[in-house]
Formats: C-alpha cells, structure tokens, sequence
C-alpha cells in the first residue's frame, strides 16, 4: 500500500509539467502569457555572456537581465524567434548560442558521437578479425586420454 | 595497420605527448594574454563601430561619428568606477596616456557622480568621456563586461579588442603595435 502510494508521487512528480522557476522577478514577465512563454524560450537559448554556463534565463547577473529585457521588448514588437537570436549573434558572435549551429568550425562537435561510434564499430570489427579460430574438438581418442590423466 | 603490443604501447604515450604539447601551448598563450578562455571574441574586428551618442561625465560626450573623424587611431575604453579591474587598469591607462596615447573612456552602468569623482581622484588617462547609463551602447558593441578595450581607426573601423584589463604586457605585445599599424 505505501509502496504503492510512493509510486504513484514519484509518477506524479514526473509528469508534472516542467515549472520554470525563473529566478528574476515577476515584474520583468511580460502580461501577455504567450509572448511571455515566447520571450523564455528564446531566452533559453541564449547563453548568459557572464556566467556562460547558464541561459539568460537562469542568470541573475546584471547583463543577463538586461538582454531578457530586450528579448521581451523584440517579442512584444513582433520579431520572429530567429530575427531576436540574430539580433544577439550580431553583437556576441555564435557564442551566444548556447546550441552551436552547425557549420564548418563546428561539425566535429555535432559529427563526434557518430564518429567515436564508428571508431568502436571498427576496432570491434578489427579484434573480432584477429581472433585465432576456436580449437577442434577432441577426438575420441583424446577423450580417453584426457579422462585417463584426470582420473588417477 | 597492425594492432601488435608496440603500437598498442606507444598510442597512448604518442596520444599524451600531443595533448601535453596542446596544454601548453594554451597555457602559454594564456600566460601572455592572446588567449582568454573566457574571451568573447568581438564581432567587430574590421567593422565600423556601431551607431551612438551618449551624454558626458563632466561636460561633452560623444558619439561614433566623433571616432569616425580623429587624427589617428585611438584606445576606446569601457570603465566603471565601481569595478575593481578597472582601478586596476587605470594606472596603467594613465601611464600610457602620459607617453601620448589617445585613450577615450565610457562609463558603463555608473550613474550619479561616481564616475567624475573616481577620475578627479586618480587621474584622467581620457580625452574625452561619455557615460552609458543604461549599458544599452555597451550591449551593441557586444561588452560581456568591464573593463574591456577597443582601438579604432580614424576612419571609426573597430582594429582590435580585448575583454578585460589591459596589462603592461599586452599593451607592448598588441596595443602598440595595432596602434602603430592603423596611424
């Protein structure tokens, strides 16, 4: 019954949509909540220059904040998504993405998994080759043989 | 090729002799300040510096049309009187001032007399001061954070860069000779 019971919260806790506990303050929320959940998920992308490992949604550093609000002042006047993030990577470079597009400078980044898997596939392939073919099996006569030393 | 035990011993030494080799080069260019792993590179090296105008300090500001039309190139210098790299910084910006080093400074995010008052007190390395209240002119010139440097060329053309505090190093290894370069 608790077993059940625990299960079924965990279950729950889950499946609970995913809250953004955005850590600036509401006053910066714009009132329009589809232009809001917009400006979050530009926001989301886009790498906070003085923490650099946060979104500038998670930032609490001054120029994180600063940069929400112009997201938020370019969702509200119409901007599309890649019009706003182009906005940003004229002025910060690509760096400011925090998922790198991929380009020549970058392909070995998004190649990598691909390549370490083929690399594994390889060296598999290559042991597998070299490995000596499993010995006959005995003969009868061995048998006996063998049977004769094990047994005194 | 074949996977014998000698190859197979010296892969990972060849592997470790490389990477040791990339370590240290990284290491040493870090020492000498051309590489900050932390550095955004600017997207305005060999570009015309963005548009702005912004109020003074104490008197005139200025704007870009202004560092479209100096002498020669000039050191464009974002500061705050509240960033310790700054005071840092400022010392060595006097002393290359006084050797006739144009420097040009902006006060970002320092509101109020602060920033007048810190340059009465340890000196003025600038010829002309602006102040970016709002560090909206320092967004579009892609600052991260203070104090970081620019040197423009008389025609307004962004030469080079750098995030940080300038050091006696870098000034003599990169200022300079940007600054010599662009004349």
């Amino acid at each position: 019954m608790t077993k059940r019971l625990i299960l079924l919260l965990l279950a729950a806790m889950l499946a609970w949509p995913g809250i953004t506990w955005a850590i600036s303050d509401p006053s910066e929320a714009l009132a329009n909540p589809s232009a809001e959940k917009r400006a979050v998920e530009i926001g989301e992308q886009l790498r906070c220059l003085v923490c650099q490992n946060e979104s500038i949604e998670d930032s609490g550093a001054d120029l994180a904040r600063d940069l929400r609000r112009i997201v938020r002042q370019q969702v509200t006047a119409g901007k599309t998504d890649q019009q706003v993030i182009d906005w940003m990577v004229s002025r910060y470079g690509n760096f400011v993405r925090l998922r790198p597009p991929f380009n020549a400078l970058t392909f070995m980044l998004w190649a990598s998994p691909v390549v370490a898997l083929l690399i594994g596939c390889l060296l598999l392939l290559v042991g597998r080759r070299r490995r000596a073919p499993p010995a006959a099996p005995l003969s009868p006569a061995e048998t006996m043989r063998l049977k004769g030393l094990l047994e005194p | 090729m074949r996977l014998d035990r000698r190859t197979l011993l010296a892969a990972p030494l060849g592997f470790t002799v490389l990477a040791g080799g990339a370590f240290y080069m990284i290491l040493q260019r870090m020492q000498k300040g051309t590489f900050d792993p932390r550095g955004v590179p600017t997207m305005l090296s060999n570009k015309p510096l963005p548009d702005f105008n912004l109020p003074g300090i104490d008197g005139d500001g200025f704007g870009s049309a202004d560092l479209a039309r100096t002498p020669g190139p000039v050191v464009l210098n974002f500061f705050a009187s509240w960033c310790a790299p700054c005071v840092e910084e400022h010392r060595l910006l006097i002393n290359i001032a006084n050797q006739g080093v144009p420097i040009w400074g902006i006060a970002y995010k320092d509101a109020g007399p602060q920033a007048g008052a810190f340059l009465k007190q340890r000196g003025n390395p600038y010829l002309r001061t602006a102040r970016d209240d709002a560090g909206r002119v320092a967004i579009d010139f892609g600052i991260t954070g203070v104090p970081e440097s620019f040197v423009v060329d008389r025609h307004g053309i962004v030469r080079w860069h750098i995030g940080g505090p300038l050091t006696a190093q870098i000034v003599v290894d990169q200022l300079m000779p940007t600054m010599r370069a662009w004349v």
